[in-house]
């Protein structure tokens, strides 16, 4: 079963690098979707440094995010973070339905164009998934485990760290793992405000209605969103295997 | 030894545990019975400071509770409960060894306590030391959690209803087990259920509490015999009151000098005479002969010897 | 002693931190921004500089505040957050008047971080006084629509007619109730359409494990594409079909515009909905199913009055997260010329004027929390039957 995926997985990972490295290679595909001669291949800039800078501020924002929503997420689930649970399930909830576009619009006029706003407004879109799985990792532990861990003398952090942490993990890094696809995507966006990533791609194409670019753009981001899917499944795997809780 | 003197819980509204005293003798097993809401669990939570009381005292081997850290004093106190509450992500030997790696005990003397624990509770620790709790059968899980509260080889162990989620048969053998593993360390247990009749079979003192309040504290026969209260009476049954009785006896204790006649039936002398009498019916005999290990008569029990003590006096 | 400990401590402490903020954002940070016309830097204006009662708005907002330490009960503390809310959003349209000479179109008033804040910590401690009044499904649906009646009657009395926002709004009044239809349009037909597909698609799920991983697993892989990719990636082949199909073309099928983000939407929906009815329909009790098989139901019978019964808050909850999802997405669709409310933050952007993003923000976030409320109060009342 996991041999043809693995393949899958495999090829598309070449055929990514294969674009970002000599990309002029791939430019007969792309010819019949200009027009008036348009070049086939994005031109304006170097598509690996691209991807680079796409892949840069999406891990950067989604590891603040981890560190920030993971933190909150204990305290509130702490006796004396108690008072500010019910407040901050229901932001999570609210703050589902701001659109990451308008969070992005927003910060714009408050920090200027370029990579901050984008960093912000990924910073503030990712604590989302990964906060209420922390939440939900936390609270789902069975209460007779951590009963049995006071009952047997852990102090609070003792028990945090060797057993609720460790339960909740699968959760947190599914939450991390969504996190950073969805960040992916929105960085996309991002190259509205002028910040250096992928989305120069499709806006340069459809700027000046070069659906090659679009098309390229979107390829590449697709691709570059699964593959970082499947890696962050693997990563998980591993992890879970080693603290034996798949 | 556990003295517990005048301890109370008080939450916003309700008295869960109300003035509740009572000595627990060192190296024995107490039985706290009681229905759902009675208080007992938060009794038993308060002696190991799972739940601070509100007032009053435990002293556990002379040493008031109160003066140590909550988490220090649960390291030194053994804690098993219902479902076992194991640690789903940690082998059965490191679930073991929680207690002693908290204490800080070196590696050598831990991993020859979680052998000696494994192989006391009947799991091969070859076989069963690096498995996973979610491998295990529902009374091997079991056995690993009162292993674990066993670890630190601590002098006192506190069992919410330890054996609440075994079926009869698993259970029943899970009770002997903690009866030989009791005299065999000398621990002092407590137990809390609210199954009187595992409370009877444990305990050589039971407690029964309603309401938050401990309604009579006495060895198991003065229960059936001296009820305190009309709900002690109603708890431990009227109808079967006679057979819970005579489950308490053994044959040793009810037997006459001589030997039953030919068709009479071999019991041994820790059978209790509820068991006794089942034979003595089932054979249509009128008295049984109490063989020694090696095969010889030590005496007899007589069906009216068993009826004249399944009589309320 | 600990019983005493929580009897001491009166103060509650997330509304002692928020009504500190507040009266330290009501007293310390600008509450109107002032700019001369639009392309003016902005000057920062104190409440006291915006407003002749400004004391006297200060004083309420230290009550407040302090109401929102001391008192517990959370009726009372809604109370005083709602009231708080109002008293910044008046004090925020007072200030604007106060600010505009008399017939000048050409001053911008703007809410500064001051007043942002200050409405910021009031509608938290609302929140938080309603997320423990735990209220049912209708008294959430009530508390919407109040909400909604007050703001339109706020903007029917033209009560913040001069803050910056409405004077975009003034200037794009005649485009923004088609942006508006366009997208809740894109929203509602979208995952209308990925309900009609997803739901028979989810049965087939449940009813073929075969196809059960290859169904949802394609749909997750789906769901991981940009949207902003995936948008420019549907323009390809169906402006290849307007090219070809000159009908597809006249029903307005094109390359650029609403139909590839229609398809997008589509597309995205359709995970959750899937996804949704899978594990709603595998929830559903065995002992439950055979009972009504045993009754003498039909298969098809079993499936809609049973199983499909049982399952239908799941299956909602699955509709409500596409539908929030999608609200938020149609943003995008403007990049591609779809329309809807993106428009105006991507021109906001493009102008770096923030009244006009808001302008496109604010209703789209209005419309999701809408959604959202809407959908988990049917939810609730489906829920209600199923144990």
């Amino acid at each position: 079963m996991p041999r043809p995926a693995t393949l899958l997985r495999l090829a598309a990972l070449a055929l990514l690098l294969a674009f970002l490295i000599v990309p002029q290679r791939f430019a007969p595909l792309f010819v019949p979707f200009t027009e008036y001669g348009a070049p086939p291949i994005y031109d304006q800039g170097s598509l690996p440094m691209l991807a680079l800078a796409h892949l840069g501020t999406v891990f950067a924002a989604t590891a603040v995010s981890a560190i920030v929503a993971i933190g909150l997420g204990i305290l509130v689930t702490r006796a004396g973070g108690a008072e500010f649970l019910p407040l901050s399930r229901t932001l999570v909830n609210i703050g589902q339905t701001f659109p990451p576009v308008a969070v992005l619009a927003i910060a714009v006029p408050l920090v200027g164009f370029g990579e901050l706003p984008t960093l912000i407004a990924l910073f503030a879109y990712g604590l989302l998934p990964i906060f209420e799985n922390t939440l939900s990792g936390l609270q789902s532990c069975p209460p007779a485990v951590v009963e049995a861990a006071d009952g047997m003398g852990m102090s609070p952090r003792q028990r945090l760290l060797a057993v609720e942490l460790p339960l909740a993990m699968p959760l947190i890094l599914e939450g991390v793992r969504l996190s950073l696809v969805v960040n992916v995507g929105t960085a996309t966006i991002g190259s509205t405000v002028a910040a250096k990533g992928l989305g120069e791609v499709i806006i340069a194409g459809l700027l000046s209605n070069n659906t090659a670019f679009i098309l390229q753009g979107g390829l590449v981001t697709g691709l570059m969103a699964i593959l970082l899917y499947e890696l962050m499944g693997t990563v998980e795997r591993r992890i879970l295997r080693a603290t034996h809780l798949a | 030894m556990i003295e517990i003197s005048s301890l109370s819980k008080v939450y916003a509204e309700a008295t869960v545990v109300d003035e509740v005293s009572m000595v627990v003798a060192g190296g024995s097993i107490t039985a706290i019975v009681g229905t759902s809401g009675s208080g007992k669990s938060t009794l038993l939570r308060m002696i190991n400071r799972l739940v601070e009381p509100t007032r009053g005292r435990v002293v556990i081997n002379g040493r008031d509770a109160a003066t140590v850290p909550g988490h220090l004093l649960r390291r030194e106190i053994g804690y098993a409960i219902q479902g076992h509450g194991l640690f789903p992500h940690r082998t059965v030997a490191e679930n073991i060894a929680t207690v002693p790696r908290l204490l800080g005990w070196q590696a050598a003397r831990t991993r020859a306590r979680v052998e000696e624990l494994l192989r006391i509770f009947q799991l091969e620790p070859a076989e069963y030391g690096a498995k996973f709790p979610h491998q295990l059968s529902g009374g091997q899980q079991q056995r690993v959690g009162v292993a674990r509260a066993l670890a630190a080889e601590p002098r006192v162990l506190l069992m919410d209803e330890p054996f609440g989620a075994l079926d009869p048969i698993i259970r029943g053998q899970a009770q002997d087990d903690l009866r030989d593993i009791q005299r065999r360390f000398g621990t002092t247990v407590v137990l809390v259920t609210h199954d009187i009749d595992e409370a009877f079979r444990l305990g050589d003192h039971v407690g029964v509490m309603s309401r938050g309040r401990l309604l009579q504290y006495d060895r198991p026969a003065m229960l059936l015999t001296h009820p305190a209260d009309p709900f002690v009476s109603r708890l431990t049954g009227t109808a079967d009151r006679a057979l819970k009785l005579l489950s308490l006896t053994t044959a040793a204790q009810a037997m006459e000098p001589g030997a039953a006649a030919g068709d009479g039936p071999a019991v041994a002398a820790t059978d209790s005479l509820r068991d006794v009498l089942a034979q003595l019916l089932w054979s249509g005999a009128a008295a049984a002969t109490v063989r020694r290990p090696d095969g010889s008569a030590a005496g007899q029990v007589t069906l009216a010897g068993i009826l004249a003590r399944g009589r309320s006096d | 002693m600990v019983q005493a400990l929580h009897a001491r401590r009166r103060i509650d402490r997330l509304g002692a931190l928020l009504g500190v903020v507040a009266m330290v954002a009501a007293t310390t940070l600008p509450f109107v921004v002032f700019k001369a016309n639009r392309i003016a830097s902005g000057e920062p204006r104190s409440l006291l500089a915006a407003l002749p009662s400004a004391p006297l708005l200060l004083a309420s907002v230290a009550l407040l505040a302090v109401a929102a330490a001391f008192v517990r009960q959370a009726r009372a503390r809604l109370a005083a957050a709602v009231v708080g809310v109002l008293t910044v959003a008046l004090a925020l349209a007072w200030a604007a008047d106060a600010l505009t000479p008399a017939g000048n179109r050409l001053v911008r008033i703007s809410p500064g971080a001051g007043c942002w804040l200050l409405l910021l910590a009031f509608a938290l401690i609302a929140t938080d006084a309603l997320a423990r009044l735990r209220p049912g499904p209708l008294a959430r649906v009530g508390a919407l629509a109040l909400m909604a009646a007050a703001m339109w009657a706020a903007f029917a009395a033209g009560l913040f007619d001069q803050l910056s926002i409405m004077r975009e709004y003034a200037v794009n009044a005649s485009g923004f109730g088609r942006e508006l239809r366009q997208h809740v349009l894109l929203a509602l037909g979208s995952v209308g359409a990925a309900t009609l597909v997803g739901l028979p698609l989810g049965i087939t799920c449940h009813r073929v494990p075969r196809v059960r991983g290859a169904i949802l697993q394609v749909l997750n892989l789906v769901q991981t594409i940009p949207s902003i990719a995936l948008f420019g990636i549907l323009m390809v082949p169906l402006g290849a079909l307007a090219t070809a199909v000159p009908l597809a073309a006249d029903l307005g099928i094109n390359g650029i515009g609403p139909a590839p983000a229609a398809v997008a939407l589509f597309l995205y929906a359709l995970l959750p909905v899937v996804a949704n009815t899978v594990v709603g329909l595998g929830r559903v009790s065995p002992v439950a199913v055979d009972a009504a098989r045993g009754m003498g139901l039909t298969s098809w019978q079993v499936l809609g009055e049973i199983e499909l019964a049982l399952a239908l808050p799941v299956i909602i909850t699955g509709i409500r997260i596409v539908l929030v999802q999608n609200i938020g997405l149609v943003t995008i669709a403007a990049l591609i010329g779809g329309g809807g409310l993106g428009t105006y933050v991507f021109q906001g952007v493009g102008q770096t004027a923030i009244d006009l993003v808001l302008l496109g923000a604010i209703p789209t976030v209005a419309l999701a929390f809408s959604a959202a409320v809407l959908l988990d109060a049917l939810v609730d009342l489906t829920g209600r039957a199923a144990p």
